[in-house]
């Protein structure tokens, strides 16, 4: 299992992760390695579609609560300003 | 009353409440025990809550005077810097968290609260939890109490070296894929797993969903037993808590019946790669428990050795999505400077260390279009075969004995360059996370001195069907009795009675 410098710069761009080209070559190889490594599931016999159901979760009420006091949520953000979370321009 | 090491949270506990010492006086030595030890270099701490700590045992005092029983009164805590304590910081080890105060208490918080304990600090991890050395936090590694040259294991490394240190009875870990026993084996100490859903999630942050769990970390059996009782139990905050009443663990401890008990024994853990001196370890337990009426059988777990490979599946997918929150928006680090968005985006996450980029990408990659059945379809179909092999093992077994790691503390830097051989060293941890079910591993012995200086702790474990505690601490505390003396850490030894 190899991937490529395309396969590595495709999969960064989903994850809105930057990389440089040094780190794409070292995650090139890593990853292979990896997944190369985890390619011995191929081994086992089994598919996700022929095993039991997990049982479900029992579901609590759905009923609405409110926070005692989100000021201290908002506090934590970078840049928050009149109930609204700013951030750098969107679309040109 | 003692305080460093050596001291029990049972002791402790039972001393505040028969005010023949006070809360305050514990956290007080807690402190200085914390100082001493980083101020030799163990680096378990990333933020200590001294004022906090010592108001809050004031209270405890006081309420431990009007008569309140507190099963932790005035017995200091260290917690792992994922789990939430309102009012101060929460890393995760990262620079992604770094200016993040946590605005309320995770739910095994509010229970230590209730229970009397007090939070002194919060411990140094792999950056989120991801790790096995403490190498990957982002504000530099602990190091193991016993030899400052090795790392303490991880993720949870801070955690089980401040216990394994002397600074804290008790402290709390998380695990994903073996993140509390790994260290509590390479640190002497014990460390447990509880079963999926058993202690709530609400207030730890977010690795693997369907795989995390904070587990305690203690000296003893019995306190870990003491910890675990406290912090467990259902959680409206946690639909994945499970709703069953939590069993007594700590009283009666010493019911369990190793006459007639049958122990597995897994052909599969026992394989290439173990270190012969834990391969030693378990064949003497194994001789305890059949000197003492139990009868060990081998069982057959024929899908462990593939459980390194599906949790690098449905860890990292899930990580992979639940790290796509720290975007720079809501809370935590952002980038300044960036002309758009997206930039801000990329610029924010750049802060990311290796390991998490490492694995961000990885989880990417097996979610996305056209690799997500042959990668995480199938990890998670092998998982169900590695829970169901667990459930054919109870058929003939009560419990699984088993080494918790396939060697002893290795040297920081030593495996910091290939990071499908630091994953290798949960290959006996994962199947219990992958499974759901508990697990508790307990210092047994040490490595030969002559051949790699210094003595190093050993480790082995016990695993049993889901919602086993109770039988699982009687298990490990006949385990505990039966066995050798662990090493003592000697990084404190010198100052005698630090702080006391």
């Amino acid at each position: 299992m190899t991937i490529s410098a395309h396969d590595v710069r495709h999969i960064a761009r989903l994850a809105r992760l930057e990389l440089s080209d040094e780190e794409v070559e070292r995650f090139r190889g890593e990853l292979s390695k990896i997944l190369e490594y985890v390619a011995q599931l191929d081994r086992v016999e089994a598919d996700s579609a022929a095993e039991p159901e997990e049982p479900d979760q029992p579901l609590r009420p759905d009923v609405p609560a409110r926070w005692p006091d989100v000021t201290p949520l908002h506090a934590e953000a970078p840049d928050f300003e009149d109930g609204f979370y700013r951030v750098p321009r969107v679309v040109e | 009353m003692t305080f460093g090491p050596g001291l029990t949270a049972s002791s402790l506990a039972a001393d505040v409440r028969a005010g023949e010492t006070t809360a305050e006086d514990a956290v007080n030595h807690a402190l200085a025990w914390i100082r001493a030890a980083e101020g030799k270099g163990l680096h378990a701490f990333l933020s200590l809550r001294e004022e906090a700590a010592l108001e809050e045992a004031a209270e405890v005092d006081r309420r431990s005077a009007a008569g309140e029983p507190l099963p932790l009164a005035g017995v200091p805590v260290a917690v792992k810097d994922n789990i939430a304590v309102a009012g101060g910081r929460t890393t995760c080890g990262s620079r992604l968290l770094e200016p993040w105060t946590a605005p309320y208490d995770a739910t095994a918080i509010a229970r230590l609260r209730r229970a009397g304990a007090v939070v002194v600090g919060k411990t140094n991890l792999d950056e989120f939890a991801m790790g096995s050395s403490t190498e990957n936090s982002a504000f530099g590694p602990t190091r193991n109490p016993h030899d400052l040259d090795r790392v303490p294991g991880g993720s949870s490394g801070g955690s089980v070296a401040a216990v394994a240190a002397g600074c804290v009875p008790l402290a709390l870990g998380s695990e994903t894929g073996g993140s509390v026993r790994q260290p509590a084996a390479f640190c002497g100490v014990v460390g447990v797993k509880p079963s999926y859903g058993r202690v709530s999630r609400y207030g730890l942050v977010a690795f693997g969903s369907s795989l995390d769990q904070i587990g305690p970390v203690a000296h003893t059996v019995e306190d870990a037993a003491r910890l675990f009782e406290v912090i467990a139990g259902s959680d409206p905050r946690d639909a994945t808590s499970a709703p069953e009443a939590v069993e007594a663990c700590a009283e009666g401890l010493d019911e369990w019946d190793p006459a007639g008990a049958r122990i597995g024994w897994p052909a599969e853990y026992f394989g290439e790669g173990l270190d012969p001196a834990i391969r030693s370890a378990c064949e003497a337990a194994r001789a305890a428990l059949e000197a003492a009426g139990s009868e060990v059988v081998e069982v057959s777990l024929p899908h462990a050795p593939y459980g390194i490979a599906v949790y690098y599946v449905v860890a990292i997918a899930e990580a992979s999505s639940n790290l796509a929150r720290y975007d720079g928006v809501r809370y935590g680090h952002r980038a300044p400077g960036a002309a758009d968005l997206q930039e801000m985006y990329l610029k924010t996450r750049a802060a990311f260390g290796a390991e998490l980029k490492r694995r961000i990408m990885l989880g990417t990659y097996v979610l996305s279009a056209g690799y997500y059945e042959a990668f995480y379809g199938k990890g998670t179909a092998v998982r169900a075969r590695i829970a169901g092999d667990f459930d054919a093992a109870w058929e003939g077994v009560d419990a699984i004995l088993a080494p918790t790691t396939p060697t002893p503390a290795f040297r920081l830097g030593e495996k910091a360059d290939d990071p499908l051989a630091m994953y290798l060293n949960d290959i006996y941890t994962v199947s219990a996370n992958l499974a759901g079910i508990p697990a508790i591993s307990l210092p047994w012995g040490e490595t030969p001195a002559e051949a790699d200086p210094p003595a190093m702790p050993i480790g082995i474990q016990v695993m049993g069907p889901r919602l086993s505690e109770r039988r699982l601490f009687g298990l490990a505390r006949f385990l505990e009795r039966a066995a050798p003396p662990a090493p003592r850490a000697g990084l404190l030894a010198a100052d005698g009675g630090a702080g006391g």
